[in-house]
C-alpha cells in the first residue's frame, strides 16, 4: 500500500491494466447463523478510462458493491483493488455540506487530497468551470437547483483527482430534462478527462446511453447475469434508435431475472 | 407541442449525421447557428454551445432569488406585534390598579414601578446592579461553555462515556439549580465561588446535551461523504461533525444561557452578604425585605428584560445566521 501511494495513479493503472479489480467478491449482512448473502462471487474489471454501468433491479446489491469499491465497507470474501488508492464517490443525494459554499465544498476535498492552500481556490474555479458553473463559487448549496447541486457534487468528486469515479444513481432524483443535460455533461467530462467511471443505475436507457459496457446484476443474491458491449458511437442521445433497441433487449433480460423471483 | 416534436426530430437527424461522420444529405436548419450535418468540429462546437445554453437556461429557471425584506415590513411583522402585546398588558395592569383589586402596597401602578426604576437610575445604582448580575452571568456562562463543549463531545463520541454519564447529564437538566444553592453555600460560604458553582451546575448539562443531540442528528450521508473525500479521524470531527452539529449546539447554548441566568438569580436571592456585590437578585430580595412591591416588580422586570435582551442581541442573530446560511430558515 505504501508503494502504491508513492506512484502516480496513471502509471500504476497502465501497469495493472485496470482502474478497479473486483475479484470473487461476496458480501453478506446479518448475524452469524442468519446471514443474508447480498453479493455472490462478483468478478469485474474496469479498464483505465472505461465507462461501465452496473444495472439491476432492487435487491441486487449494486449500491453495496459500490460502497465496497469505495472502501466504505469490507467484502465478506474476495478482494477489491483500486490502483492509486481511494476512489471518488457520488451519491444519489448531492451530499454537499450546507455550511460551506459550493466552492468551499470543492476546496475541502482539495484540502483533504493535500493540495497546498494557495492553489485550492484556482483549482476549485477550474473544476466549477469544467461543470459549467463558473461564478458559482460563493453560492450556498440551498441557492442552487437540483441539477446544479449534482454538478457541484461531480466537481467535488473530480477534485479528489482519483482515476476511478463511482456514481450511485446520481441523477435518479432529477427531472427528465435536467437528467438528459447531465448525461451529456458527464459524457463530455468523461471524454475530456481520463477518468474511469463505474455507474450504478436501475434505468436501462440511462445505462445504455452512457456506458461502453453494461453489466446486468441478478437480484438476491447479486450475481453478474450478463454483460453487453455498447458500440453505439458517442455522443448518443437517450432517444436514439440504437439506444432504444439495445435497451429493449436488456430490459427483456432484466424482466426475466425479476420474474424468476416470483416463481418460488 | 407539435413544434417541440419537430425540433426534436430535426436534432436527431442532425446528431445521426454527425455520429456516422457522414454529411450526405443537407440537414435542416438547426437553430440560429447554421445548417446542420456539417460534420466535424463545427458540429461539435455547436452542440457544445447548444448544451451550454440549455444548461444556462435550466439554471436560470431553477434558481431562486433571495429577496430581502424591507424595513417597513420588518417593523410591521416583527416589532408591531410585541409592542401591541406589551401595551395590552400595561393596560390590564393599570385597569387592575384602578379597580383596586389589591391594596396599593400589594399592587402598585405601572407608573409607580417606572418611577422606582427611575429612582434607581437617579441614585446611579441601576446600571451597577444590572452589570453586577450580567457580568457574573456571562463569566459563568463562558466557563460553562469551556467545560460543557468538550464534555458534550466526549459523551457524543465515546460510547462508554455516554453509557456512564449520559443519563446523569440528562437528569441534571431537570434538577432545579436552586437545589444546589444550600450545598454550594456549605462548600464555599457566601462567596463568588458559590455563585459560579450554581451557574455551572445549571448551564453545563444543557450545553453538553445540546452538543450531544447535535452530534446525534448529523445525517449519516454527511459522515459517508466526509469519509469518501478523506475527512476521517480528527479532520472528520473538525470539518464534518462539528459544523454539522452546530444548530443543535447553538440550541444547547441558548438553553444553557437561560439556565445560567436562572441559577444566578436563585443564588443571588438566597445569598446576600456585604462581601458580595449587589445584583438583581439581591435587589429583588431587598424589595421583599422592605415590603416595597414597586421595587420587587422593578427587579422582576429588569431580570426579564436582561434575559430577553441577551437572547435577542446574541443568540437570535447567531441562530438566524447559521440557519439562513444552510437554507434551513423558513421565511414567510
Amino acid at each position: 500500500m505504501a508503494t502504491a501511494l508513492l506512484k502516480a495513479p496513471v502509471d500504476e493503472q497502465t501497469e495493472h491494466g485496470y482502474a478497479a479489480r473486483i475479484d470473487h467478491v461476496s458480501k453478506s449482512f446479518g448475524r452469524q447463523g442468519e446471514q443474508q448473502l447480498v453479493l455472490d462471487d462478483i468478478s469485474l474489471d474496469v479498464a483505465p478510462g472505461e465507462f461501465v454501468t452496473l444495472l439491476g433491479a432492487s435487491g441486487c446489491g449494486k449500491s453495496t458493491l459500490l460502497n465496497l469499491v469505495a472502501g466504505l465497507d469490507r467484502p465478506s470474501a474476495g478482494s477489491i483493488h483500486v490502483p492509486g488508492g481511494r476512489a471518488a464517490l457520488m451519491f444519489q443525494e448531492h451530499a454537499l455540506f450546507p455550511w460551506l459554499t459550493a466552492g468551499k465544498n470543492i476546496e475541502l476535498a482539495l484540502k483533504m487530497r493535500g493540495l497546498p492552500k494557495g492553489e485550492r481556490r484556482a483549482e476549485a474555479e477550474r473544476l466549477l468551470e469544467l461543470v459549467r458553473l463558473q461564478g458559482a463559487h460563493g453560492k450556498r448549496v440551498h441557492e442552487l437547483s437540483g441539477g446544479m447541486r449534482q454538478r457541484v457534487a461531480l466537481a467535488r468528486a473530480l477534485a479528489q483527482d482519483s482515476q476511478l469515479l463511482l456514481m450511485d444513481e446520481p441523477f435518479a432524483a432529477l427531472d427528465a430534462i435536467t437528467r438528459d443535460v447531465l448525461h451529456e455533461e458527464l459524457t463530455r467530462i468523461w471524454r475530456e478527462t481520463d477518468v474511469s467511471v463505474l455507474f450504478v443505475t436501475h434505468n436501462v436507457r440511462e445505462a445504455v446511453r452512457l456506458a461502453q459496457r453494461v453489466v446486468l446484476l441478478s437480484s438476491r443474491p447479486g450475481r453478474i447475469a450478463r454483460e453487453w458491449r455498447v458500440d453505439i458511437p458517442q455522443p448518443r442521445r437517450i432517444e436514439d434508435a440504437a439506444v432504444a433497441q439495445l435497451s429493449v433487449e436488456i430490459t427483456e433480460e432484466l424482466r426475466g431475472e425479476i420474474r424468476r423471483h416470483g416463481q418460488h | 407541442m407539435a413544434n417541440t416534436e419537430t425540433t426534436g426530430s430535426a436534432r436527431e437527424r442532425h446528431r445521426t449525421g454527425r455520429d456516422t461522420a457522414d454529411s450526405g444529405a443537407p440537414g435542416p436548419v438547426n437553430g440560429p447557428g447554421g445548417p446542420g450535418g456539417n460534420g466535424g468540429s463545427d458540429g461539435n462546437g455547436q452542440a457544445a454551445s447548444d448544451l451550454a445554453g440549455l444548461e444556462a437556461g435550466l439554471d436560470a429557471l431553477d434558481s431562486k432569488s433571495a429577496a430581502r425584506t424591507s424595513l417597513g415590513r420588518v417593523l410591521l411583522t416583527k416589532v408591531l406585534p410585541p409592542v401591541v402585546a406589551i401595551a395590552l398588558v400595561l393596560l390590564l395592569w393599570q385597569l387592575a390598579f384602578a379597580l383596586e383589586l389589591k391594596e396599593d402596597y400589594q399592587l402598585p401602578s405601572p407608573l409607580q414601578v417606572g418611577s422606582a426604576i427611575g429612582d434607581l437610575w437617579l441614585k446611579g445604582t441601576l446600571l451597577e446592579v444590572i452589570w453586577t448580575s450580567v457580568s457574573r452571568g456571562l463569566l459563568g456562562f463562558g466557563i460553562a461553555i469551556v467545560i460543557g463543549t468538550p464534555l458534550g463531545l466526549l459523551v457524543g463520541k465515546v460510547w462508554f462515556v455516554r453509557a456512564a454519564i449520559g443519563p446523569i447529564l440528562t437528569g441534571l437538566q431537570s434538577l432545579p439549580s436552586v437545589a444546589w444553592v444550600p450545598a454550594a453555600i456549605i462548600w464555599f460560604g457566601l462567596s463568588d465561588a458559590m455563585i459560579y458553582t450554581v451557574i455551572l451546575l445549571g448551564a453545563v448539562p444543557s450545553i453538553a446535551n445540546g452538543l450531544v443531540s447535535g452530534l446525534d442528528q448529523v445525517p449519516p450521508l454527511y459522515r459517508r461523504a466526509g469519509r469518501v473525500i478523506g475527512a476521517t479521524g480528527l479532520a472528520g470531527v473538525r470539518h464534518v461533525l462539528l459544523p454539522a452539529s452546530l444548530p443543535g449546539y447553538l440550541a444547547g447554548l441558548k438553553q444553557g444561557w437561560a439556565f445560567a441566568w436562572r441559577s444566578l438569580m436563585a443564588a443571588e436571592i438566597i445569598a446576600r452578604s456585604p462581601d458580595l456585590g449587589a445584583g438583581l437578585g439581591q435587589l429583588l430580595e431587598n424589595g421583599r425585605g422592605n415590603q416595597d412591591m414597586a421595587m420587587v416588580l422593578s427587579a422582576i422586570l429588569l431580570i426579564l428584560i436582561v434575559g430577553i435582551a441577551i437572547d435577542l442581541l446574541v443568540f437570535a442573530p447567531l441562530e438566524r445566521r447559521v440557519l439562513r446560511s444552510r437554507g434551513l430558515l423558513v421565511s414567510r
